[in-house]
């Protein structure tokens, strides 16, 4: 009984990390193909996923509008947010791109935290809807509907970039611009352009990891710090620039943690995981899936 | 001309020596003592990432690491407030060093990117150890440190103003060597391509590292003395995030990779933030007006200061001396700005303040 009792609750921590890791894989994926394509790092991740989680609160609060349908207009509007960030901040920058990106995306995070916390005050907010309140039991445990609605949903999305990737004309172009910048500028494809559209999806990406992040989690617009250290925890564990990599090593983490925190401590749930992640970096610098950096020139 | 410039030198270094007798409000030594502070931490920080072209962003956790090693060991010795806590500086700065051995030997078996993101998660993993181990940390109650309680209202600031001073001359002085020792070249040449440096005889690995630790070691000391300064830390204050990017931002404003570069970004940065925090106590407003000012400077300035203007009194001479062509300045007319690159500063070795 004791046993069968403790091996419930550990399967209950791995489904809830693999559901929500998928949450994580949503965000995280933004981030490592925009460092794929364009060679530079948006540390501003995670303040536009709290953005993505308090437009959603908006549109909730004072329109009523339901969560996942308000995506309908949180998404376009981030989409839009991504490519005027990357418009006036990113493509002005010409030399020391790497550095330069990240300081930028970091003045522009503290902007938007800045903003948030004049708009929304720092106290912590939580999304309401009756899925996050109900829940339905699966063997011996209840579990509420917003994990397995934000499951399919990041599965959805994940599905959709991987068909925007993989078979149309745009993915090509995308994926020729990852391998190599200049060749796929000579066989003619607007490196420019594609940059620009994917800033974007990373961050209509963020919108809709931060509306799935704030239903589960309470937030402000502090949490920003710790969302944008685990997401590049993630994306340096997956290896940099692999979208597989960013997706298995989300719900590696995920589950980690909260097994973690049922068998021992919530406290000490992070610090297992990135111990987990200096052991694989002292095994393998590059991450799991990264490529080595070479010379390059 | 090197005299006029040794005696500029000194006349600076009188200057600031005698500053807290000239303006003696505690309000403005405070905020000079900060400024002091940033400038020897941003000076350290430029050792290792200025010189070697690999950008550190987790130096918060060797501040953070030196302010609570200082916290502890004043609280687990008992010992009272006063000028003893100062001498104990160097050892905290020592202990986040030996930490910064371990750390930079894990961090720098990457390069760019990556090494980047990986200082940045490790300072990260230095701020959840201080919340969760609450036996040595207190936790998210923090730590308070001895007050010096014979120490006036006017006269506080003063001893505070001259180790953070002496710390700064250390740094400059370590710094200066660097930049011209054989040592420094090797680091720079890391800078410039790190296997061509590496093919050519650099010790690259046993360079870096050395760098990292010699930085981790002043932003340490950095860290103990902003400690006894403030009296009490927590692990979001004493890990701090912005403190990352401040230094690299500084940095970046007075010109990576100079010794007069770190000292302006400092002298013009850390004053206006602390004005703004003065100004708008709330935080978004400042939150919001510091990131747009860090937006504008980067891209008005990604070079820097001292490079832009070294630039421009190249261009200045070069046009002046051009029926008398000096060798000196043939590369410098050749750096006009769009085809110049952050590595020019490396290959005119004449000038180095």
């Amino acid at each position: 009984m004791e046993r069968g009792l403790i091996v419930g609750i550990i399967v209950e921590a791995i489904i809830t990390g693999i559901l929500t890791g998928g949450v994580y894989a949503l965000m995280a994926s933004g981030l490592t193909l925009v460092f794929g394509v364009m060679d530079i790092i948006n540390v501003g991740q995670g303040a536009l996923v709290i953005l993505g989680a308090y437009l959603s609160f908006f549109l909730e609060q004072k329109l009523h509008i339901d969560l996942f349908v308000g995506l309908l207009i949180t998404m376009p509007v981030m989409f839009g947010l991504g490519l005027l960030i990357e418009w006036l901040f990113i493509r002005p920058i010409k030399r020391d791109r790497t550095m330069l990106s990240i300081l930028v995306t970091f003045g522009v995070a503290l902007i938007i935290e800045g903003f948030l916390n004049i708009i929304f005050s720092a106290d912590n907010v939580k999304l309401q809807a009756w899925y996050i309140t109900a829940s339905f039991p699966i063997g011996g445990f209840y579990l509420s509907y917003i994990y397995v609605f934000g499951f399919l949903l990041a599965v959805l999305l994940l599905g959709g970039l991987y068909f925007l990737l993989y078979r149309t004309k745009f993915g090509y172009g995308l994926r020729a611009s990852m391998q190599n910048r200049i060749a796929a500028e000579l066989i003619g494809v607007d490196v420019e352009r594609v940059s620009m559209i994917t800033f974007g999806i990373g961050v209509a990406l963020a919108a809709a990891g931060g509306m799935a992040f704030g239903a589960t989690n309470a937030f402000n617009a502090g949490s920003a710090y710790d969302l944008i250290s685990r997401l590049l925890a993630i994306i340096i564990f997956g290896g940099m620039g692999s979208l597989r990599g960013a997706l298995i090593a989300s719900v590696g983490m995920l589950v980690v943690e909260d097994v973690t925190s049922v068998v021992w401590s919530p406290v000490w749930a992070s610090t297992v995981f990135f111990i987990l992640l200096v052991i694989i970096l002292l095994v393998r610098p590059q991450g799991l899936f990264g490529q080595v950096e070479g010379r390059k020139q | 001309m090197k005299i006029i410039k040794t005696a500029g030198l000194l006349v600076l270094l009188l200057f600031v020596i005698v500053f807290p007798m000239l303006f003696s409000n505690p309000a403005v030594t405070t905020i000079a003592v900060f400024t002091l502070m940033f400038a020897a931490a941003t000076t350290g920080w430029n050792i290792f990432s200025g010189y070697s072209g690999y950008i550190a962003l987790g130096h918060g956790a060797y501040f953070g690491l030196g302010a609570y090693t200082l916290a502890i060991m004043c609280q687990r010795w008992n010992i009272p407030g006063g000028y003893l806590p100062f001498l104990l500086v160097p050892v905290a700065g020592l202990v986040a060093a030996a930490f910064s051995v371990v750390l930079g030997w894990i961090a720098l078996r990457v390069r760019r990117h990556t090494f980047v993101v990986i200082t940045i998660a490790m300072f990260f993993i230095l701020q959840l150890l201080a919340y969760n181990l609450k036996g040595l940390t207190n936790g998210s109650t923090g730590l308070g440190l001895p007050i010096p309680t014979d120490w006036s209202g006017d006269f506080f600031n003063i001893p505070f103003y001259y180790v953070t001073l002496a710390i700064l001359l250390v740094a400059i002085a370590i710094s200066w060597w660097v930049r011209n020792s054989k040592y420094g070249l090797g680091l720079l040449a890391i800078r410039d391509d790190e296997d061509r440096a590496l093919g050519l005889g650099v010790k690259t690995g046993p360079s870096k590292l050395s760098a990292f630790v010699i930085s981790a070691l002043i932003v340490g000391m950095v860290g103990a003395t902003w400690a006894y300064f403030v009296e009490s830390i927590y692990p979001p204050t004493a890990f701090d995030a912005t403190f990352d990017v401040a230094v690299a931002l500084m940095a970046f404003l007075g010109g990576l990779g100079t010794i007069a570069g770190p000292l302006l970004g400092a002298l013009l940065l850390e004053p206006t933030q602390q004005y703004f925090t003065l100004q708008f106590s709330q935080n978004g407003y400042y939150l919001v007006i510091y990131g747009a000012l860090f937006l504008v400077i980067l891209l008005l300035l990604p070079q820097g200061i001292i490079p832009t203007l070294r630039m421009r009194w190249g261009k200045y001479q070069a046009t002046r001396h051009q029926r008398q062509p000096e060798g000196e300045n043939d590369h410098t007319i050749s750096t006009l700005p769009g085809q110049g690159d952050s590595a020019s500063v490396t290959r005119k070795e004449g000038i180095n303040l």
